[in-house]
């Protein structure tokens, strides 16, 4: 149990520096991703053809790339066009760019359970798209969301550890420097997967809160 | 009977779903404080017809002009012309996640952009017209059919609409609360309201109607005061359509 407990202590600012960067990782990619997901979900219900096209094409396009060639995109073959963004930026955009694929059909899956006459009187009273959205339909299509939006913001906080593997010092990273100083690795494992059971718990308690919450509110 | 000039003007229009030719070249002119109510067997085109009045169905050809203006396309333009034509549905459609008094309140705020309080007292005013002043602060969901469809009334009347369309609305309710619905509806007949009424209730296309249209088949086949429409139907259509309807 000591050995256990040495392996954090000793590595504790390389635990603490992974951790913090995997935590960074997630944020930005969070909002980016819910921001753009929330866009391109806006798109997909438009009653333009155009935006139609475009974010059926996005999802189909990013949600079936293996989420490291969109990394190995970003950081090999983008610098190739002559822009340089660093290696933590690329794995932001990266993250952000599939993330929001799959947020964006969760949006338009919650949009479908919202029953077409509450549009539809929405618009008899003159609304514009924008206001249909934003104050009839996606208000009452919350609800149907919260379960795979948490589901889809779980895995990308699982998914931030790819970045590892395009030279990202986040918790995915720590295994690799941890063989190089010799300690054993069922035990660094076994705190890495302690330190994501605590980063996700917070994700848990906010789906009960916000399943509670919007549960009462018709 | 037409009492005024023509508000909503319809000229050759015609819809398909499909291979369906659910208007087939209809024309119809519904003057200012007329009230026309529109009967036929059901497939007959006649929801659809009133749903084209401010276009939540687009028309494939022909035209609609309301209020002397062509009926936009899209957009701002066509959101305005909505805000002037007030719609009751069959199944209500109230704002399920909103208040009775927030259901009223909501369009004159946000799309008339009228403060809330001033819309909120005038909101009240309307419901207490239509007689559920004590539900405001209820959601749809624990009201009766009947009063739902009353509040539906007065938040489409909150846009003080120029016409009033109603696409079956006393279909979805249970027989006891028809009455109540067909109340607020005789009374904003008589009060001069512009009015296109999609309904099977023939009492009220008898005592408030000034014209009885009917449709068959996608096409307007009839379409006369209603005194003479009961007692004399040209068609075979209508007189088969009354015979079934009236012998029970």
């Amino acid at each position: 149990m000591g050995e256990f407990f040495r392996v954090l202590t000793d590595n504790a600012s390389l635990f603490r520096e992974g951790f913090y960067n995997t935590v960074k990782l997630f944020l930005i990619a969070g909002v980016g991703s819910l921001v753009l997901g929330m866009l391109l979900g806006a798109m997909r219900v438009s009653p333009v053809p155009a935006l139609r096209a475009f974010g059926a094409t996005y999802v189909n396009l990013v949600r079936n790339t293996p989420l490291t060639l969109v990394f190995a995109f970003l950081v090999f073959a983008v610098p190739k066009l002559d822009v340089n963004i660093d290696y933590f930026n690329s794995a932001c955009i990266a993250l952000t760019a599939y993330t929001s694929a799959f947020i964006c059909e969760v949006v338009r899956s919650g949009v479908n359970t919202v029953a077409t006459g509450q549009a539809e009187a929405a618009r008899a009273l003159g609304m514009t798209f924008a206001q249909v959205l934003t104050l009839i339909v996606l208000p009452q299509a919350l609800r149907a969301m919260v379960p795979p939006m948490m589901s889809v913001l779980i895995a990308m906080l699982k998914n931030t550890t790819i970045a590892a593997g395009f030279s990202v010092l986040e918790a995915g990273a720590i295994p690799a420097y941890m063989s190089e100083r010799g300690e054993p690795q069922f035990i660094v494992l076994t705190w890495i997967v302690i330190g994501f059971l605590i980063l996700i718990l917070p994700l848990v308690v906010l789906q009960r809160i916000l399943e509670r919450k919007w549960a009462v509110a018709r | 009977m037409t009492t005024g000039d023509p508000l909503i003007v319809l000229d050759g229009v015609n819809k398909w779903f499909g291979p369906l030719h659910v208007l087939d070249d209809v024309s119809l002119s519904v003057g200012r404080g007329e009230v026309v109510v529109v009967i036929g067997p059901s497939g007959s085109g006649k929801s659809t017809l009133c749903r084209t009045i401010n276009r939540l169905e687009p028309i494939d050809s022909g035209t609609i002009t309301f209020d002397g203006q062509p009926l936009p396309a899209e957009g701002k333009p066509l959101a305005k012309l909505r805000s002037e034509v007030g719609m009751v549905f069959q199944s209500f459609n109230l704002f399920a996640h909103k208040t009775i008094l927030e259901n009223v309140a909501l369009g004159p705020v946000k799309v008339r952009k009228e403060k809330p309080a001033a819309a909120r007292e005038r909101g009240l005013a309307l419901l207490d017209r239509v007689g559920i002043a004590n539900q405001a602060d209820k959601y749809p969901a624990q009201l009766s059919g009947g009063q739902q469809q009353r509040a539906a009334i007065a938040r489409a009347l909150a846009m003080q609409p120029k016409a009033m369309l109603f696409d079956e609305p006393t279909s979805a309710l249970d027989p006891e609360m028809v009455g109540e619905v067909l109340d607020v509806m005789t009374s904003l007949a008589s009060e001069g309201m512009t009015m296109v009424v999609v309904t099977h209730e023939m009492g009220f296309a008898r005592h408030a109607a000034n014209r009885v249209i009917f449709m068959a088949d996608g096409k307007l086949v009839e379409d006369a005061p209603p005194t003479e429409f009961f007692a004399n139907p040209r068609s075979e259509r209508a007189k088969d359509f009354l015979s079934k309807i009236l012998t029970h």
